[in-house]
This record gives structure tokens, sequence and C-alpha cells, in this order.
């Protein structure tokens, strides 16, 4: 074993041993296999296990099929074969207990924040002084009291993202799927909506499921990180980071943040060069 | 009243002052335009005496019902052809061009098909605003956030729901654009068909009040139809701006 290996095995995740919230098994994704034309083969072959409660982030080059992976879990798409189960059940169409937030800003213009908060569980049939007392709760936990009355076009990309969290939080979803929430943010912003989402999770005790780009954001954020490989995408390899369960930001100058990020960039900068060149070819 | 509206008010005024001048005085022969003043007055006395109060009825009425029959029409249109991307490549390039074919040559057809009178009208003011929606649905539909349908199954929603409660308010600003178009469109075909294809309504009357040298009343219709357009558009222009400006999706 490296030194490197030994610096990072430092802890099992401490949800190890929790019972699985969600689990792929033998999952593909394949484009276009049953038209006429080409078949992309996007995903897979996958088996990976959630726990509950446990923060899993998924890092892998560009195009590996990340999105795909998030997709299936949500239910929004389904695997070609195998299957996917979310708390012991086939997932068919997105399950109750499941939140999903997208990278892009999905925030509803037309409404103000209070309302965009309220939209699901409004949907959802809640009655009207528990829609009142959940959104206040989480307009509160998410900074966005002061801005209950204004519209989205009124605030910044960071804020507008957190009407999006606050959205998929009011639900009390067991599992969170969240798809580069923070890509079109800048550095700092990323790093306060990290430490943010990481109170989220340890208040709600929700299973997180996180598609990023960012090494570092995975390696602060994560009980288990999985390294996927070029398209078709596989997961290669899950690293476990050992943090406590009340970390925050602060921890990127922990000398094991940096082994968890070369560690992954070990993996990843293969798999990375693999794509560039496949790219580099249809090119030519 | 912003700047840019006073000077726009200043330039009405100046142009409306510089005419009753020069007609007062002469440099514009009455028999050619009266003065501003006099086609006011005349206005005034005409929706007084109530003398075309049925042809105002009736052509605003047929404007109301092609406006509302081209924004139904096209924003149905509009959904079934952005549905269906086969068919929008076959049907797109008509709806580029479709405006450089001028309507009214198909007014024969029209009134071999449905005589003389309002059904005619009305088809040929549809037939001229009818593509203007289905362009503004398909302009507002392809610019629908991906992330929006997506959240809309994630909260499990019918596609009913999804259509009223996010399609319908997301792509509200391209309708409205639509509609504005599919009014001012409905204006221009209503009132021009009934120069020619009418028996009644205002664009009858002014062509009556023109082949019979009646000038005031003429321009008092004209004014008429000036007003009720200007005040149509600007109301339109107003809510526009406002859906614009809340919906918008800037960072």
């Amino acid at each position: 074993m490296s030194i490197m290996s030994e610096a990072i095995a430092i802890a099992p995740a401490p949800e190890a041993h929790a019972p699985v919230a969600a689990s792929l098994s033998g999952v593909t994704r394949v484009f276009g296999a049953s038209g006429s034309g080409m078949a992309v083969h996007a995903l897979g072959p996958i088996d990976l296990s959630l726990y509950k409660g446990e923060f899993f982030s998924v890092v892998g080059p560009s195009g590996c099929g990340k999105s795909t992976l998030l997709d299936v879990l949500a239910g929004l798409s389904k695997p070609t074969t195998g299957t996917a189960e979310f708390e012991g059940r086939a997932i068919d169409g997105v399950p109750d207990g499941v939140g999903v937030v997208f990278q892009e800003d999905a925030s509803f213009p037309w409404l103000t924040v209070e309302n965009n908060v309220a939209f699901g569980l409004r949907r959802a049939g809640f009655e009207a002084a528990e829609v009142e007392r959940r959104v206040n709760y989480a307009l509160g936990f998410m900074g966005l009291r002061d801005f209950r009355k204004a519209y989205p076009v009124q605030l910044s990309g960071g804020m507008r993202q957190r009407v999006c969290i606050a959205r998929t939080l009011v639900l009390q979803p067991r599992l969170i799927l969240l798809d580069e929430p923070f890509g079109a943010l800048d550095q700092q912003t990323r790093l306060l909506m990290a430490d943010e989402l990481l109170r989220l999770w340890r208040e709600t005790n929700a299973t997180v499921f996180l598609i990023t780009h960012s090494l570092d954001e995975a390696a602060m954020l994560s009980d288990r990180i999985g390294v996927m490989s070029a398209r078709p995408g596989t997961i290669i390899e899950t690293i476990e980071t050992g943090w406590p369960k009340d970390r925050d930001s602060r921890i990127v100058s922990d000398l094991r943040f940096a082994s968890i990020t070369a560690r992954m960039w070990e993996k990843l900068r293969v798999e990375t060069m693999k794509t560039m060149v496949s790219q580099e070819g249809k090119l030519q | 009243m912003k700047r840019p509206g006073l000077v726009s008010a200043a330039i009405v005024i100046g142009c409306i002052l510089a005419l009753e001048v020069a007609c007062r005085y002469g440099f514009i022969r009455r028999s050619v335009i009266p003065a501003p003043s006099e086609i006011v007055s005349m206005l005034y006395m005409l929706l007084k005496s109530g003398t075309y109060n049925e042809a105002i009825r009736l052509t605003l009425s047929n404007i109301a019902i092609s406006g509302l029959i081209a924004t139904v029409l096209g924003f149905i249109l509009g959904v079934i052809i952005h549905a269906n991307d086969f068919l929008r490549r076959g049907v797109e390039p008509f709806l580029v061009s479709y405006y450089a074919v001028p309507t009214f040559i198909f007014y024969p057809v029209l009134v071999v098909i449905f005589g003389v009178g309002s059904a005619a009208i009305i088809s040929i003011a549809v037939l001229m605003s009818v593509v203007a929606m289905i362009t503004s649905t398909l302009n507002g539909l392809d610019r629908l956030p991906p992330a929006f349908p997506r959240t809309a199954r994630v909260f499990q929603m019918s596609p009913v729901s999804t259509a009223l409660l996010i399609t319908l308010p997301a792509t509200a600003p391209y309708l409205f654009t639509g509609m504005r178009l599919v009014i001012s469109y409905s204006f221009i075909g209503v009132i021009a068909s009934e120069f020619i294809l009418a028996g009644e309504g205002l664009g009858y009357s002014i062509s009556y009040t023109y082949n019979n040298f009646e000038n005031s009343k003429m321009f008092a219709l004209m004014l008429f139809i000036i007003v009720v357009v200007s005040v149509i558009n600007s109301v339109l222009n107003n809510i526009d701006r406002r859906l614009k400006q809340r919906l918008q999706r800037g960072d």
C-alpha cells in the first residue's frame, strides 16, 4: 500500500454499516439502442450502494455519464440493463422521498422566493399552516428570510440556487441528489455554499449524492467518493475520506485533504486523457 | 413620464401644432387635411350622435373574434409543430417566408367560400395574424429551460399540471408578444378588408366618406382608429415590459 493510500484510509466511513438507502446493480444506459441511429453506450455497468445518512460524491471526466447516473437514481431515466432501487423498491419514475437539485437555475422566475419554496409542498397537498411552517424554516435555514417577497431576477446566482435547494429541502427528502449545483458559481460562493450544504446534511440526516467536477468539493464534502472512468462511465475506485460529520470548509487546510485530492487525480488523470484522446480522434 | 416618453409626447404635440398652424394659415388646403382641432371636434360630434356606433361595434368585434381565433389556433399549431421535429422541419421554411406573400391576394377565394361579410373579413385577418402566434409559441417553447420540465417530473406533476403551472407561465412573455402581434395584424386585416370586402364597418365608412368628399368625417374616423390602436398598444406594451422584467433569467 502506498503512503498516499495509507494517509487516506484512516477510518471507515461511519455509514458503512448503516442500512442501504439506494442501490444500483449492473446498471447500464445505452442511448439510441432501440432506434435506427448509432447506439451510444453512456454508462456502466455500475454496482453501487448508498448508505443511509452518508454523503457520497461522484467525480469523473466530462461526458462520462455522471448526470446519467444521477438521472437513473432520480427515476428520470430508466437503465437499459440492471436494476436501481430506493429503500428496497425498484425505481420506476421519481420515488417519494427523493429530491433533486439541478446545475441550471431552476427557480421559477414568475414566483416569489417563498412561493418558489412552497411550490412542491402545495403540489403535494400539504395544509397551509404546514406549508407556512416548513417554508419559514427553510427560508431561515438558507438565509433567505429577508428575500421571501423578492423574485428570482432580483437575486444573485448563488441565492437563486439556495432557493432551489430550499424548495427541495422543504419536502424533507430522504435522498437528496445534487447535479453540480454550484457549477455556475464563483469559488468563494462555492465554498460558502458547501458549508451550508454540510450543515443541511447534518441537520436533515438525509443521504446526499453529489455530482461534481470539483475535486476539492468532493474531497471536502464527502464520506465516500466514487471516481468514474471515461465513457462508458463505471466506478473505478471508491475513496473513503474518514472525515468527522461536523466538518466544514476549513478542512481544506488538513494534510489529508491534499492526499484525498491527489488520489482522485491519480485515477482521473488517466481517464481524462482517454476522453481527450477520444475527442481529438473524432475531430481528426 | 420618463425622458424618452417626454420626447415622444413632444414630437407628437409639435407635429399636431405645426399641422394646426399650417391648416389655419392656408399652407395646407382644408380639402386636403382639415385642422386637427376640427378633426377632434368632428370626432366628438360623431361619437355623441352615435352615427358610427354600429360600424365601430362591428369592426371591433371582428378584430376581437379574429384575434381570439388566431391566438388560440396559433398557440395550438405552435405546440403541435414544436412536439414533432419531422413536421417542424417541413413547415419551418413556409413560416419563415409566410409574410413575403401578401395575404390579400386570397380575398377572391375567401369571398367564394364565405361570401361578402364578416366571415371573409375575419378569415383574412386570421390568415394574416396566425403565423405570428405560431412563431412566438415556437420561440417560447424553444427557450423553456430544460430544468423546468425535469423539475416538474421530480414533483411528480401530470402533463396537464406541467403545462398549466410551468410551461405556460415560463413562456408567457413570448406568448404575449405573439398576442400583441396578432392584435396588430388583426386591426390591419379587418380594417383593410372592410375597404374592399364590406358594406359596413369602420374601413367601409372611411372608404365611403373618402368617395363622397366628406373629409372631416374621414379624418375623424381615422383619428378614432389611431387613438384606439395607440391606447391598446400602449397598454399591451406596458404589460409586455412588466412580464419580461419579471420573467427574465439574468445573473
